[in-house]
C-alpha cells in the first residue's frame, strides 16, 4: 500500500464577546425568544444603514496580534452574495481581499510528545457577520423551515489556517491551543454548544506513488460539533479519500472541491451540495460601510494592552517558577482565574511546586467531589498559601494536611483555627521517641520479627501510634522504631 | 472582453433572475457594450496610482458597543409573507 500524508487546514469561526451586534445595536445574548433581537439592519429592510461596532474591531485586532498577524493599515468590508433566508439582505457583510489581519502563526505542542512542536501558519483572521438560524420541524409534518434572525449580524471572526496540519492529533492540538488563547484574551466564550465556536476542515491526501506524489481533490468537512468530532471526521475522511483514490484515481484538479457533512452518530462524512466557486459569491466593496484605517499609534497601544498569551505563561511558569512543562500546561489549561489564584498562593508560601500540586490535584478533586465550580471555592488563595507554609515549617504534619484542607473549605476558617479545633499540632521529636519506646516495649514480638529481617512487621505499630497521637507522622514513626530496634 | 450567452445566463442564475431566450439575446449584446465602454479605462496609465478600495473618503465610522432596543416581534414579522408569530416560515431550506 502506498504511503500518504494527510493535509489539513482549519477554518474556525468564533463569536466575539460583544454586547451588541456587528452593525446594529441589537443584543447578542444567546437563548432569547426567536426574533426578539432584530431591527431594520438585521432584517435587511430598505434604507437601513449598518454602522460598525468599535469593540468588535478592537477584539479582532487583539486576536490578530496574539496570533502574530500583520495588521494592515487599511481594511474594508465586502458583500458576499448569498441567497439563503437566514440572511434576508441577500448578502453577507464579510472581508475579501483586504482582511483586518493576515499572515500569523500559532505554535502547537503535545504534552505527551506524540508529535514534535510546530508552528501552524495563519492565513488570515477576518471579521464578518453571522447568519440566522433555520430549523425544520419534522414532527409537525410541515414543509416549511422556521427562521430565527436573532443571531443574524452577530460578529464572527473567521480564523483560517494554512494547510500545515498533518493528522487529527495536530488538528486537535491546534484547536485546543486556539480556544485557550481566545479564552485568555477574553475575546470569545468559545462555547461550542451555543455555536460560539464552529470548525470546518479542509482535507486532502498527498500519496506517494512510483510515478511521484499525487494529491487528491480537496474536501471541506462541515457539521463538526465538537473537537472530538473533528478528530474522528479527519481520521475517517483520510481513509475514505484513500479508498476513493484507489477506486477512481481522481486527482486534485480533476474533480471540483466538494463539501461533506460529518454524521456523528454514523461516524461518517456524507456528500453535500457542491461548493460554489469563490467567484460566484461576486464579492464587491460594501458602499454602506466606511473602510477602517489603523494607525501605528493605535497598533502600539493595542500591543501594549495585549494580555499574556498561554504560551508565554507556560514559559514563565517553567522559567520563573521551575515547574515542569507538563505541570505548567495543566495549570494554564485550568484558565486565567485558576492561574491568578496560583500566583497568589505562591506569593504567600513561596513554594510553586506545592502550590501547583494542591491546585491541580487536591482542589480539582474536591471541586469535582463537591460538584462545585472553581469560582465557588470557599478557600482564599492566602489561606491555601498559609496551609502550605505551615506544612513546610513542620507545624502541620503532612499526614493531616488534607484533613485540615477539607475542614477549611467546610468551615471557611483559616488553617490555625481549624488545627486548633481538630487538636492538630506539630509533634515534638522527643515526644515521638517516647511514643516509639513505649510501643516497642509493649510489642516484643514485633521487635523480634524486625531483628529477624521482617521489617514490614513495623506496620502493626503505625496504627497503634496514630491512635495514641493522631499528629504522629507514620513515616517518621517507622524510621524511629527501626533506629531504636537497631540499637537494642 | 467577449461576453457569451452562457456568461449572461450564469450571471442571471446567480442573481436569481428569470431571463427568457429573447431577453438573453438582447442582454448579451447590451452587457458586451457596457463592458466595452468600461474597458476604455484600461487605456489610462495607473502605474503610480494607489488602488482605490472604496468610493468614499470617509474612514473609521464606528459606534460604541451599546445595546439598543430591538423591534417588537410582531413588527419584525409584519412584512413576512408567512410566519407563525414566532418565526419566518419559508420553503424548506435543504440540509446545510
Ligand atoms: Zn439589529
Amino acid at each position: 500500500m502506498p504511503d500518504y500524508t494527510t493535509i489539513i487546514g482549519l477554518e474556525v469561526h468564533v463569536q466575539l464577546a460583544t454586547h451588541s451586534k456587528l452593525f446594529c445595536g441589537c443584543s447578542t445574548r444567546f437563548g432569547a425568544e426567536p426574533n426578539t433581537q432584530t431591527c431594520p439592519v438585521c432584517l435587511g429592510l430598505p434604507g437601513a444603514l449598518p454602522v460598525m461596532n468599535a469593540e468588535a474591531v478592537r477584539l479582532a485586532v487583539m486576536t490578530g496580534l496574539a496570533l502574530d498577524c500583520e495588521i494592515p493599515a487599511y481594511t474594508k468590508w465586502d458583500r458576499k452574495q448569498y441567497f439563503y433566508p437566514d440572511l434576508p439582505k441577500g448578502y453577507q457583510i464579510s472581508q475579501y481581499d483586504l482582511p483586518l489581519t493576515q499572515k500569523g502563526r500559532l505554535e502547537i505542542r503535545d504534552d505527551k510528545e506524540r508529535f514534535a512542536s510546530k508552528e501552524v501558519r495563519i492565513t488570515r483572521a477576518h471579521l464578518e457577520e453571522d447568519a440566522g438560524k433555520s430549523s425544520h420541524d419534522e414532527a409537525a409534518g410541515k414543509g416549511d423551515s422556521l427562521i430565527d434572525l436573532n443571531r443574524t449580524g452577530t460578529p464572527l471572526l473567521e480564523i483560517v489556517s494554512e494547510p500545515d496540519l498533518r493528522n487529527s492529533l495536530e488538528a486537535r492540538a491546534y484547536l485546543d491551543e486556539l480556544k485557550l488563547l481566545l479564552t485568555y484574551l477574553g475575546v470569545s466564550d468559545c462555547n461550542m454548544q451555543e455555536g460560539s465556536l464552529r470548525v470546518d476542515a479542509n482535507v486532502n491526501l498527498h500519496i506517494e506513488t512510483p510515478a511521484g506524489k499525487v494529491a487528491t481533490p480537496i474536501v471541506e468537512i462541515k457539521n463538526l460539533n465538537s473537537f472530538r468530532a473533528v478528530e474522528r471526521a479527519l481520521d475517517y475522511e483520510a481513509q475514505r479519500q484513500f479508498r476513493e483514490w484507489e477506486e477512481t484515481g481522481k486527482k486534485l484538479g480533476e474533480a471540483p472541491k466538494t463539501t461533506r457533512g460529518w454524521d456523528d452518530v454514523a461516524g461518517k462524512t456524507k456528500a453535500q451540495r457542491s461548493k460554489e466557486e469563490s467567484a460566484d459569491y461576486r464579492y464587491f466593496p460594501d458602499p454602506d460601510l466606511a473602510p477602517v484605517r489603523t494607525s501605528p499609534e493605535q497598533l502600539a497601544k493595542a500591543r501594549a494592552e495585549l494580555p499574556p498569551r498561554p504560551a508565554e505563561l507556560r514559559e514563565q511558569l517553567t522559567r520563573e517558577h521551575k515547574l515542569s512543562p507538563y505541570d505548567a500546561g495543566v495549570l494554564v489549561n485550568l484558565g486565567r482565574p485558576v492561574l491568578d489564584y496560583f500566583f497568589a498562593v505562591v506569593a504567600k508560601c513561596g513554594d510553586a511546586k506545592a502550590a501547583c500540586n494542591w491546585i491541580t490535584q487536591d482542589i480539582q478533586r474536591t471541586l469535582k467531589y463537591r460538584d462545585r465550580e472553581f469560582a465557588e471555592l470557599n478557600l482564599p488563595a492566602e489561606r491555601l498559601g498559609e496551609l502550605i507554609a505551615l506544612v513546610a515549617k513542620g507545624e502541620l504534619p503532612t499526614a493531616r494536611s488534607r484533613e485540615v484542607f477539607e475542614a477549611m473549605i467546610d468551615s471557611g476558617d483559616d488553617a490555625h483555627s481549624v488545627m486548633q479545633q481538630l487538636g492538630i499540632g506539630a509533634v515534638d521529636e522527643s515526644e515521638l521517641i517516647a511514643l516509639c519506646q513505649e510501643l516497642l516495649a509493649a510489642n516484643p514480638r514485633v521487635v523480634d520479627d524486625v531483628k529477624n529481617g521482617k521489617q514490614q512487621a513495623i506496620g502493626a505499630l503505625i496504627g497503634q501510634a496514630k491512635k495514641k497521637n493522631p499528629n504522629a507522622d507514620p513515616a517518621r514513626i517507622r524510621e524511629l522504631c527501626l533506629e531504636l530496634i537497631a540499637k537494642m | 472582453m467577449a461576453v457569451s450567452r452562457q456568461d449572461v445566463e450564469k450571471a442571471a442564475l446567480l442573481g436569481r433572475l428569470l431571463v427568457s431566450p429573447d431577453e438573453l439575446e438582447h442582454l448579451t449584446a447590451q452587457v458586451a457594450e457596457i463592458l466595452a465602454y468600461v474597458e476604455q479605462l484600461g487605456e489610462v496609465d495607473t502605474t503610480s496610482v494607489e488602488p482605490m478600495a472604496h468610493a468614499v473618503e470617509l474612514v473609521n465610522v464606528f459606534r460604541e458597543d451599546k445595546v439598543a432596543p430591538s423591534l417588537p416581534r410582531e413588527a419584525a414579522l409584519a412584512n413576512a409573507p408567512h410566519h407563525n408569530e414566532q418565526g419566518f416560515l419559508v420553503p424548506a431550506v435543504l440540509g446545510e
